[in-house]
């Protein structure tokens, strides 16, 4: 299987989806230049001005056109260039694509994708550098994916264009060139579930989008003092692996969610009460969510890296509650 | 004002004006019955009526294909009848009854019939504009022939998807007949007075996309107008504007007086009433008084029964509250 980066891995997994439907079509800020980051590199070459199309910086537009064009039939993959200017484009997402086969009955099937590069990435400071996922969590009528490897971004992409409900992917900038391997038909990845990647009794870890490497790292250290960790990648965030959590968490009693977005409010406060919830307060012996606080992104690289999480703190974390 | 209308006449398209006026006839009463169903206390929920804008809902319409798609706003129902959406669906959806387009779950402010390619009111003032550009960016794609036109008010052009929608339109040469309809009002504030320079069809303009002017009250003038901008658009020279002004005979909602109108507004209004104006032309024209009646009855009669049927309409099983989320997760939505 070949080794790629994960932006390598998403321009095959759209140049793949993109030959087997014609109806498959992308927008977005500069994408006819192969995208912010060249994960629409030779897509112009290919597939021409029509599939690939460059627009003006008009993000309510290119939501609201790729809207507009699914509800005619066909499979827009919109791109927003960053997370962040997503926020200009909220009425579109939130307002009109989450709901408009509700508000219509069913007769509108928004089959599109949303491509929304995330997270802290070089200093980017406020305003490129969120990770707002648990806000289209709380979003009927969306799904929302947020991988980590180039074969789950790969397959969870393939699974999004071919879905017919909206797709939100959040993908993780930090590790836009992290490398794994992508099989040569890359086959879709059934949203809601979870990968786990290390097994152990002690402690459920679970992490999504650029926190997994950390995490790795972190269930290193632990089990080599003797910790072990049981870690999980949720992979989607609407529909989740519920059902592999709880069953993880039943066996450890231990549940800690490590997250890069704000703690407050943020989805690892979901995970924790619907295990709580599902197994009860004597079956979970301890519960802790670690995260960001509640500050915007700071810019200069000792003020980002005081507010991170890092492999060390979920260590301290995750020490405290298996000795504690 | 009746210059089109006896051109109309003259050449030989009386059948026109009938039609124009057979469709305005029954928008208003469509737009009638649902207000007294409404104060009747029958359908809940917030109503926006468009007594007094028929003219361009008929006018643009009449000039669509079936397979054209339209986008419309929170004042939408005249769009849908004239584009063809179902009454008996509409005044169902009305109602949050089972047997409406959409289930009851829309009502009256996100109609939509996407059989009759009405793709849907809006509740967000501009909400339709990128939708509709999208529409016509992906039946391009689809190597379609239909076209879009785009319905918003006089308060959407001070949204930036008016700007954003009109300058990607006119990039890309789409297929877009944006529709301005301009009844002077933003929700309870005069448009003069949030609303700065000349206005829609200027601004078009300046992004390149060529506008029209004309007396939204004038259905044929609107008929006349709409065609000819829609022969450019069908032919591909990219999308054009109509600013058609015209005049909301009531308030915001219909249980919104309007008090602050002045006697003389509202008399005015009532002056440029455009059904009173088409039917006076009409009869000039030599249409007999009981033929114009004839139509006025039976549209009362159609929007009448569909009242009534969609009084007996059962209400909605509460288990289709979960349905048309979405596929995925639906089974842990709880």
């Amino acid at each position: 299987m070949p080794e790629v980066t994960l932006v390598e891995a998403t321009r095959l997994a759209l140049v793949q989806e993109m030959r087997r439907d014609p109806r498959v079509w992308a927008l977005g800020e500069d994408v006819a230049r192969g995208g912010l980051f060249g994960q629409y590199r030779g897509v112009l070459e290919e597939f021409g001005e029509a599939r690939a199309v460059s627009t003006p910086i008009s993000e309510s537009t290119i939501m609201g056109a790729g809207l507009g064009a699914a509800l005619v039939g066909t499979r827009p993959v919109i791109e927003m260039r960053i997370f962040d200017f997503t926020l200009c484009a909220m009425d579109e997402l939130a307002n009109q694509i989450a709901k408009i086969r509700y508000m219509t009955g069913g007769q509108a099937r928004p089959a599109l994708v949303v491509r929304m590069p995330h997270g802290m990435w070089r200093s980017s400071a406020a305003q490129h550098s969120q990770t707002l996922e648990a806000w289209f969590a709380h979003l009927p009528g969306v799904v929302v994916v947020a991988p980590a490897t180039p074969a789950d971004a790969a397959g969870l992409l393939v699974a999004a264009i071919r879905s017919d409900d909206p797709v939100l992917v959040f993908e993780p900038k930090d590790l836009w060139h992290s490398v794994g391997p992508v099989p040569d038909v890359i086959e879709p990845l059934p949203f809601g579930s979870a990968r786990r990647v290390r097994e152990g009794g002690d402690l459920t870890l679970v992490v999504w989008s650029a926190l997994v490497p950390a995490a790795e790292r972190a269930a290193a250290a632990l089990a080599e003092r003797g910790m072990g960790v049981d870690l999980l990648d949720l992979r989607s965030l609407w529909p989740w692996d519920e059902d592999a959590v709880c069953a993880s968490v039943a066996r450890t009693g231990r549940l800690l969610v490590a997250q890069e977005a704000v703690t407050t409010a943020g989805f690892g406060a979901e995970v924790a009460a619907r295990m709580v919830e599902r197994l009860g307060p004597g079956r979970v012996r301890a519960v802790r969510r670690l995260g960001f606080p509640r500050v915007p992104v700071p810019f200069a690289p000792p003020l980002e890296a005081a507010l991170r999480v890092t492999p060390e703190r979920i260590v301290e974390a995750a020490e405290a509650m298996v000795r504690g | 004002m009746t210059d089109e209308t006896a051109a109309m006449a003259e050449g030989g398209n009386s059948a026109r004006l009938l039609a124009l006026h057979r469709l305005m006839r029954r928008i208003r009463a469509f737009e009638e019955t649902a207000v007294a169903a409404h104060a009747a206390g029958e359908i809940p929920g917030p109503l926006h009526v468009s007594i007094g804008q028929e003219a361009v809902a008929a006018g643009v319409c009449l000039n669509l294909r079936r397979d054209d798609r339209i986008t419309s706003t929170h004042r939408g129902h005249g769009h849908a009848l004239a584009k063809g959406a179902g009454v008996a669906g509409m005044m169902a959806e009305l109602h949050g009854r089972a047997g409406g387009h959409c289930g009851g779950k829309g009502g009256s402010m996100h109609i939509a019939d996407f059989t009759a390619g009405m793709l849907g009111a809006n509740g967000v003032v501009a909400g339709g504009i990128p939708i509709a550009v999208g529409a016509a960016q992906g039946l391009r794609l689809l190597g379609s022939d239909a076209v879009v036109a785009c319905f918003f008010g006089d308060g959407a052009i001070n949204r930036g998807p008016f700007l954003e929608g009109l300058n990607w339109a006119a990039l890309f040469r789409l297929p877009v007949l944006f529709v301005c309809e301009d009844n002077g009002v933003a929700a309870f504030t005069r448009a003069e007075s949030t609303t700065a320079g000349p206005g829609a069809a200027a601004r078009a303009e300046a992004l390149g996309v060529p506008a029209e002017a004309v007396d939204g009250n004038d259905a044929a003038a609107v008929d006349a107008a709409a065609g000819r901008l829609l022969v450019a658009v069908r032919a591909g020279s990219g999308p054009r504007l109509l600013h058609a002004r015209t005049t909301r005979a009531s308030g915001h909602t219909s249980t919104d007086a309007a008090a602050w109108r002045t006697a003389e507004e509202v008399a005015a209004s009532r002056a440029r009433d455009p059904l009173s104006a088409l039917e006076a032309s009409m009869l000039r024209q030599g249409v007999a008084a009981e033929a114009l009646a004839a139509v006025r009855a039976e549209a009362e009669a159609e929007m009448g029964h569909a009242r009534e049927a969609a009084r007996a309409a059962p209400w909605p099983d509460p288990a289709s509250a979960w349905e048309d989320v979405q596929d995925s997760g639906a089974e842990i939505a709880a």
